[in-house]
């Protein structure tokens, strides 16, 4: 006897995997606009680990979201959408860095940090990166292309500007440089990446040791001099403070550039149009951090509450994925977004720094050091060109932080 | 139009004083400070703008 169709029990559809995969280095996972369009809060099971999250793609949910204080960025909760592996006993070891502190801790700690990151601020630390970008710049064309811009500048500007943040001593620039490189270096082996990582706090360690017993005029000092008045961290979140503004800075600066000179290169008249007008560069940059939102998942959460999005419930201690690469893409705000325009007027509306409490801190660090590359690189090497077929380029498509690991050039 | 701006709320973005230096600004704390309660009708769009993207939506323009 068979059995008709309708008898069977139901079955619900696999949900969709995350992360989704960017087919065209220049746009959104093509399964985004979809869901924006029929179904803008909606379930997918992880890839690392098969569990259930909501994902969330329109930019006013993601604003709503974002903005709620019912929702937690503590990865330590059940539920929270984990990324990558972490063993159970791991996670409970680890200490909170701020990006997954919630208030009243968090609070605490960004509000001892905001004046590292003021406008005025990072307007004075301006001349200093022209510097570094210009030495590296120098160091390029002094030996001639072909040179992998990744290696050549993205990595070592932005490690540099956090190194002098950090008060790191000039004498360990290099082989800081080295570590910082190594974990962004996706070939090595577990183990030469755990050594790497292990090396570098070893090294934060005793940096913030150092510090502990002679202040200098830095980052790391100045935040350890205002917790001797008002504690809010010990000696461990001090480290892991310093941790998260090398990983948080680094790798996604770096990311940025590369990917930002090669969208130029793709669109000639758009980077002659720039080089003729400086002054489009600001919302350039604001149009590039858009067009590729490499945190997308970056801006993760659990609910602690149940919360209603976009007419969804999302129950307590349920995982959300508030998709900033997809807000970003959403046409009821960026009219034709998978179009590049560096002239688009709603382009500074991008949420690729997130929103709410947690908004990049150095945002408008990680602006000036973009402004500052590209600016060079259009002035100073104006035939630069892709040193190799734009189909070569390997691109990061299942990291969480996506980018382009090398981008040959030449002049 | 009147500007008004929740200290307790502000996350220290910036955003607003690179947006509209003119009304808007920072202490040595990193919060914001509202320079001009009342600017004048010509700042209307990028003192909009600061509310809008202000990511603590700690600004209040009341028209
Ligand atoms: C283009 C470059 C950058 C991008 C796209 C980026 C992206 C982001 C995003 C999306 C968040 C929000 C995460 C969340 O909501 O959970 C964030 C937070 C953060 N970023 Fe960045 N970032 C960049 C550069 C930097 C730089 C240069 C620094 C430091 C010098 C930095 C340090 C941080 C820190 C400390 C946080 C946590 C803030 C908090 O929890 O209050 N980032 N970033």
């Amino acid at each position: 006897m068979t059995q008709s169709a309708d008898a069977l029990p139901e079955q619900d559809a696999p949900l969709p995997r995350f992360p989704m995969r960017r087919t065209c280095p220049f746009s959104e996972p093509r399964e985004y606009a979809g869901m924006r369009a029929n179904e803008p809060v909606s379930r997918a099971a992880l890839k690392v680990n098969g569990k259930p999250a909501w994902l969330v793609t329109r930019h006013e949910d993601v604003r709503q979201v974002l903005g709620d204080s019912r929702v937690s960025s503590n990865l330590k909760l059940p539920g929270y959408p984990h990324q990558f592996h972490i063993p159970e006993e791991m996670l409970a070891q680890v200490r909170l860095m701020m990006l997954n502190m919630d208030p009243p801790e968090h609070t605490a700690q960004r509000r001892m940090l905001i004046p590292e990151f003021t406008a005025r601020r990072v307007k004075e630390l301006r001349p200093r990166i022209q510097q570094i970008v210009d030495e590296h710049v120098d160091a390029m064309l002094a030996k001639g292309g072909p040179v992998d811009l990744v290696t050549a500048l993205a990595l070592p500007v932005p490690s540099l500007v956090i190194c002098e943040l950090l008060g790191v001593p000039y004498e360990d620039h290099a082989q800081f440089e080295e570590w910082s490189a190594a974990m962004m270096n996706h070939d090595l082996s577990p183990a030469e990446y755990g050594a790497a990582v292990q090396a570098l706090d070893t090294y934060l360690d005793k940096l913030v040791t150092l510090k502990e017993n002679e202040p200098g005029d830095d980052l790391i000092s100045r935040f350890l001099e205002k917790n001797r008045t008002e504690q809010v961290a010990d000696h461990v979140d001090v480290v892991t403070m310093a941790r998260l503004m090398l990983v948080g800075g680094h790798e996604t600066t770096a990311n940025m550039i590369a990917l930002g000179v090669l969208a130029l290169l793709q669109h000639p008249e758009q980077m002659a149009a720039l080089r003729d007008d400086p002054a489009l560069l600001p919302n350039a940059i604001e149009e590039l951090l858009r067009v590729f939102s490499i945190s997308d998942s970056g801006t993760a959460r659990v609910a602690v509450a149940d919360i209603e999005v976009g007419g969804v419930t999302i129950r307590a201690g349920e995982g959300i994925l508030a998709l900033n690469n997809a807000a970003n893409h959403d046409e009821s705000v960026f009219p034709d977004p998978g179009t590049l325009d560096i002239r688009r007027k709603e382009a500074r509306s991008h949420l690729a720094f997130g929103y709410g409490i947690h908004q990049c801190i150095g945002a408008n660090l990680a602006r000036v050091e973009l402004e500052t590359v590209y600016g060079t690189l259009l002035r100073r090497v104006p035939g630069l060109r892709l040193a190799a077929e734009p189909e070569e380029l390997r691109f990061k498509d299942d990291a969480m932080v996506y980018g382009v690991y090398e981008l040959p050039v030449t002049w | 139009m009147r500007v008004t701006a929740d200290r307790d709320r502000c996350v220290g973005s910036g955003q607003c004083a690179m947006l509209s230096p003119e009304v808007f600004d920072q202490d040595d704390d990193g919060l914001v400070l509202v320079l001009r309660e009342v600017p004048a009708a010509d700042l209307a769009e990028e003192v909009h703008q600061a509310a809008d993207l202000c990511p603590a939506q700690s600004i209040r323009v009341d028209d």
